[in-house]
């Protein structure tokens, strides 16, 4: 199973009447058990990019390729959970099939156990990211979608969460394209990194990390952070001859 | 118990004004509850209270559960909005009067004609407030539950109509006034018992303690379906909602 991306642009209407490309042509793609990371400015598109490839904005041009009936569980930027109902209901909802068992596991991985009962209202928003994940990951995805899910968290607390990601990623095959401002988080979860232009966004770069996730310690993390910033003052450099 | 202080209030000043104007303008309180009780025990209260009754419940849930489907459909459908709009406007500002006679005239002077003239009153409203209502849904909760492919009934059942809620709420709280003040004058110009009935009685013989023997009673149980009913549904739609210690 593949999901395989091809837009070839995507326009805004503005109020003075004009068009604006929002996004560039743009391809890629992502295979069984692999983490994609989009990385970018602000405001390039990528949420924009993202609405498309999750079929909820069907006026672009280009084709999106989803596996058939493949489930998504999905992490917004912003929680958005049912205020007006439990955690747990909000879990539920999203993941009828979800077990008793599957659903206590997840729980205790995200620390959510003395909160099951509790409303989003009563949450903080670092709970309420965690309540947004599991939900995520109780529909037993075959894409995860997560649009920056540790921002503005505290580095401590995004810390654990990104580990709990890359437990929750590794126990079964999914693909995973997480929307990132982090290049941290990107190159401890991610397999390939795209780097986007501002906007229209389109990809400038592509870059594999051979090392496995779980491979990955301080140092070859280090490595690998180093070799990207070579890599972007080389572009820059290339760009300043031309 | 502040409430029954101000019910207490009201009638205190409703003895002294009595006893300044006179009885036959403006009986006090124990003269119509004399009335009240002769009425009840002849049976003759709970009937006429009782056809009313039946008219404002079969009215009221006609025009609210036609008026919310239409007004969650102009919501969401641009079109729907564009077409029905004009006709919304008109609706609203056709006088209950109009309505009310036009339907005698048109359908005869029977308890269909009746209830669906009250009906048509209160419908423009719940259209109105329901339409604002679905405008004002969450549409980031919407995409939520299109990316987890959440069956449309469920959707709507959890994700739309809790959103829904304090505008079905609004809604019919002034429903259930607007029509049991409407559906008084429907009795009075075209049936034969209710409480409107017997109002128009009490005009043509000047009879005030009759008159508000049964306005007075009509309104007690229009509070009560307000505390009982419409106060716990609200309570219940907005528990969610952190309160404050």
């Amino acid at each position: 199973m593949r999901l395989e991306v091809e837009i070839t642009g995507k326009a805004f209407k503005n109020a003075a009447g004009g068009t604006q490309d929002v996004l560039a042509p743009i391809k890629f793609s992502l295979g069984d058990g692999e983490v994609g990371v989009l990385i970018g400015p602000s405001g390039c598109g990528k949420s924009t990019m993202l609405r498309i490839i999750l079929g909820l904005d069907p006026d672009f041009q280009g084709t999106v390729a989803r596996p058939p009936n493949a489930r998504i569980g999905m992490v917004f930027q912003e929680p958005r959970l049912l205020p007006w109902r439990s955690v747990e209901q909000n879990v539920r909802l999203a993941a009828p099939a979800v077990s008793d068992a599957k659903l206590s596991e997840l729980f205790r991985i995200l620390e959510l156990e003395a909160h099951r009962s509790h409303y989003p209202g009563e949450l903080s928003l670092g709970l309420a990211r965690r309540v947004a994940l599991a939900r995520a990951f109780a529909v037993e995805p075959d894409i995860l979608v997560l649009d920056e899910p540790l921002a503005s968290l505290d580095d401590a607390l995004s810390g654990r969460l990104r580990d709990e990601i890359a437990t929750l990623v590794a126990s079964r095959p999914v693909m995973t394209l997480l929307v990132t401002h982090s290049l941290d988080d990107a190159v401890r979860l991610g397999d390939r990194l795209f780097f986007l232009s501002p906007r229209p966004a389109r990809i400038v770069a592509e870059v594999p990390i051979g090392t496995p996730r779980d491979a990955r310690g301080e140092a070859e993390i280090a490595a690998i952070k180093a070799g990207l910033a070579r890599r972007a003052q080389g572009d820059r450099a290339e760009r300043d001859v031309s | 118990m502040l409430r029954l202080l101000s019910i207490a209030l009201l009638l205190a000043i409703w003895w002294t004004a009595a006893l300044f104007v006179g009885g036959a303008k403006l009986p006090s309180p124990p003269a119509v509850l004399n009335v009240i009780v002769a009425e009840a025990t002849s049976g003759a209260l709970f009937l006429h209270l009782g056809a009313t009754l039946a008219r404002v419940a079969l009215s009221f849930v006609l025009a609210m559960s036609l008026g919310s489907a239409i007004g969650y459909w102009m919501g969401r459908v641009k079109l729907a909005d564009r077409l029905g709009d004009p006709w919304l406007i008109l609706l609203l500002n056709l006088p209950a009067l109009v309505v009310i006679v036009l339907a005698y005239i048109w359908a005869g002077l029977t308890e269909a004609a009746a209830i669906a003239a009250i009906a048509i009153n209160k419908l423009p409203t719940a259209v109105v407030t329901l339409r604002e209502g679905t405008r004002a849904l969450d549409r980031s909760l919407d995409e939520m539950a299109t990316v987890f492919a959440m069956p449309r009934w469920r959707a709507f059942r959890h994700v739309v109509l809790p959103q829904l809620a304090p505008y079905i709420a609004a809604s019919s709280r002034s429903g259930l006034s607007l029509v049991w003040k409407i559906v008084l004058v429907a009795e009075l110009l075209g049936r034969p018992n209710g409480v409107g009935f017997e109002i128009g009685v009490a005009f043509q013989l000047f009879d005030t303690p009759r008159l508000l023997a049964y306005s007075l009673t009509f309104a007690a149980v229009v509070l009560v379906i307000e505390t009982a009913l419409v106060q716990p549904f609200e309570a219940r739609a907005t528990r969610w909602r952190p309160r404050a210690a």
